[in-house]
């Protein structure tokens, strides 16, 4: 279980570029839950993921997963617990390493890393089984180095790494938005099956909300460092696209009136 | 012959700090001037005992303790403190100049007269063909005792690299790699990138240490000013290996760069007999490897503009 106490963050504060991207973010994702976070370009959405990865520390508020308070912890201590996946394909693997040496990377996730070959005969056997449930014909090319794969290769690569081990978290930050549609459904089917095999307890940033209505069994919208709507169980599954464009809809059109009713105040009144 | 045996010889010790850089610079990406004092601390460390009577082998494992130490300086001002990469290395290098001068006494120590590693190959090779003998190699007549050095040098360098190679492919070696590769990724797999960089750093210092050790034994002095411009001669030694080796496995890549040193080391003894004058050689090994960075692009580009013409 995931949970965010009232957290905040600035980033370039005191600065004219001071920007307050998490507002008091309250949040708890149940164990199993698969959530997906909606909101426009610059609600924060991308920096709560962030957040709770650990790619930075927040200002205030708390960040507990499973019971562990892991606000102060470290981005590679919170990995133990966490699988990720990137937005940018090319993110999440090793260029240069082979595509079973990035595998073997991933399946010491969370376990010492000694003397102990990387890349034994046992480990690269069920690594080529892995790799083959993906249906890609990858398993024959396992010596490859991974950077001349295509980015829906690699993404859906760092996918199945993000779950060798499996994690008590997996964070999917617009893992598509990079990807040509058809790659980006096949990405996404392949979210699904990790995901419901797993039983993972998931956070997913995206801005498709198409994927939103499809996927998961939880929708939240952020808009200005907070979140504004939380849709769950049959509310959720009643959710249709048109409902989310209007309510981003009212939430542009509230940001509109807020700008303008100052104006007249100011006008009518100094 | 002889002179082309002990360029042999020199090339395999300077083999070491090819390695060393090696790590550092195609690793992890980190431009490590700390080589240019780690190479001299090596250096003066076993001079000191050497001189002080230890033996040479307890002297050389000192030498890359402390290169172990120097490195892993230069990587805890980066990391932990987020000094420039290159600043932490001119820090820790310039610190370095001083701790030489304090561990040798002065600026030039002579091991003539010692016994090194060295004097137990000639002792050796006397023992195998007689003193002074003489061994015939494609109708040149070579010091029996230069041969076995060579052959010794030969066999310490194979068992260095192939423990690199091994290393590499452990599960913390290929960590290490990853670290180098991409970050964040390797972040985000559970590993300390900052230790990674540490531990990265620290043996490729303690690899440069052990060459100025093995250098000052097989030279007969330690200088102080001797690691001026290793860096750059590894690097030379490097860019040479991966231009002829172009697989980039990892067994390659590190046969590569000894060869390079090897090779390296004999082009810059076949200049200095061909009467080029031994001031220049510093200005042209930076030349070289400036080249040496920059024709990949260039060549790169004038391939493209040629496409586009077409």
């Amino acid at each position: 279980m995931l949970e965010l106490k009232s957290l905040c963050k600035i980033f370039n504060a005191g600065t004219i570029n001071e920007v307050m991207s998490l507002k008091n973010v309250n949040l708890r994702i149940e164990d199993g839950s698969f959530v997906c976070v909606l909101g426009t370009n610059g609600s924060g959405k991308s920096t709560l993921l962030n957040a709770v990865a650990g790619t930075f520390l927040v200002d205030s508020g708390y960040i507990t997963l499973n019971g562990k308070d892991i606000t102060q912890w470290p981005e590679y201590k919170r990995a133990f617990h966490i699988g990720r996946v990137f937005q940018n394909p090319f993110s999440g693997t090793a260029p240069a390493m082979s595509i079973a040496e990035n595998l073997a990377l991933a399946a010491r996730r969370g376990k010492k890393r000694g003397l102990g070959w990387g890349l034994p005969d046992t480990l690269l056997n069920s690594l080529r089984d892995r790799v083959k449930s993906l249906n890609m014909g990858l398993e024959d090319r396992l010596d490859t180095p991974i950077g001349k794969l295509s980015g829906g290769q690699r993404q859906a690569l760092t996918l199945l790494m993000s779950s060798l081990v499996r994690p008590d978290l997996l964070l999917l930050d617009e893992h598509t938005a990079a990807l040509d549609p058809k790659t980006a459904s096949k990405v996404i089917e392949l979210t699904e099956k990790i995901v419901n095999e797993g039983k993972l307890t998931t956070l997913m940033v995206t801005h498709s909300m198409q994927q939103a209505v499809n996927l998961g069994d939880r929708v939240i919208m952020m808009h200005q460092g907070s979140i504004r709507y939380d849709f769950q169980g049959e509310e959720k599954k009643r959710l249709k696209v048109n409902d989310l464009l209007s309510l981003f809809d009212e939430l542009r059109r509230k940001d509109q009136i807020d700008t303008t009713v100052a104006d007249l105040l100011i006008n009518s009144y100094v | 012959m002889t002179l082309l045996i002990g360029s042999f010889t020199i090339g395999l010790i300077l083999a070491l700090l090819a390695l060393g850089i090696f790590i550092s610079f195609r690793i992890f990406d980190f431009p490590d001037i700390t080589a240019e004092g780690s190479f001299t601390f090596g250096a003066s460390i076993t001079a000191a005992m050497i001189v002080s009577g230890a033996n040479p082998l307890i002297a050389i494992a000192l030498s890359f303790i402390g290169g172990l130490i120097a490195g892993a300086a230069t990587g805890v001002i980066h990391t932990r403190f987020k000094v420039n990469p290159l600043l932490s290395g001119i820090l820790v290098m310039t610190a370095l100049y001083s701790v030489n001068l304090h561990v040798m006494g002065k600026s030039n120590v002579p091991l003539l007269s010692q016994t090194t590693l060295f004097t137990w190959f000639e002792n050796f090779s006397v023992k195998v063909s007689g003193k002074d003998a003489f061994y015939n190699i494609i109708g040149w007549s070579v010091p029996a005792k230069d041969v076995w050095t060579l052959l010794f040098c030969l066999l310490i360098i194979i068992a260095f690299s192939a423990m690199l190679l091994w290393f590499f492919r452990t599960n913390i070696g290929t960590a290490m790699r990853a670290t180098g590769d991409n970050d964040q990724m390797i972040r985000a797999l559970g590993v300390n990138t900052k230790s990674m960089i540490i531990f990265g750093v620290a043996i490729s210092n303690g690899f440069i240490a052990l060459a100025g050790s093995m250098l000052a034994q097989f030279q007969g002095f330690a200088d102080v000013q001797m690691g001026i411009g290793m860096m750059v001669w590894g690097l030379a030694s490097v860019i040479i290996g991966e231009a002829l080796i172009s697989d980039n496995t990892l067994g390659s890549v590190i046969t590569g760069a000894v060869i390079g040193a090897v090779l390296f080391r004999l082009l810059v003894a076949i200049a200095l007999r061909w009467g080029m004058n031994p001031n220049d050689l510093k200005l042209i090994t930076a030349a070289f490897v400036f080249l040496a960075l920059i024709l990949p692009g260039f060549m790169k580009r004038s391939k493209k503009i040629k496409l586009l013409k077409q």
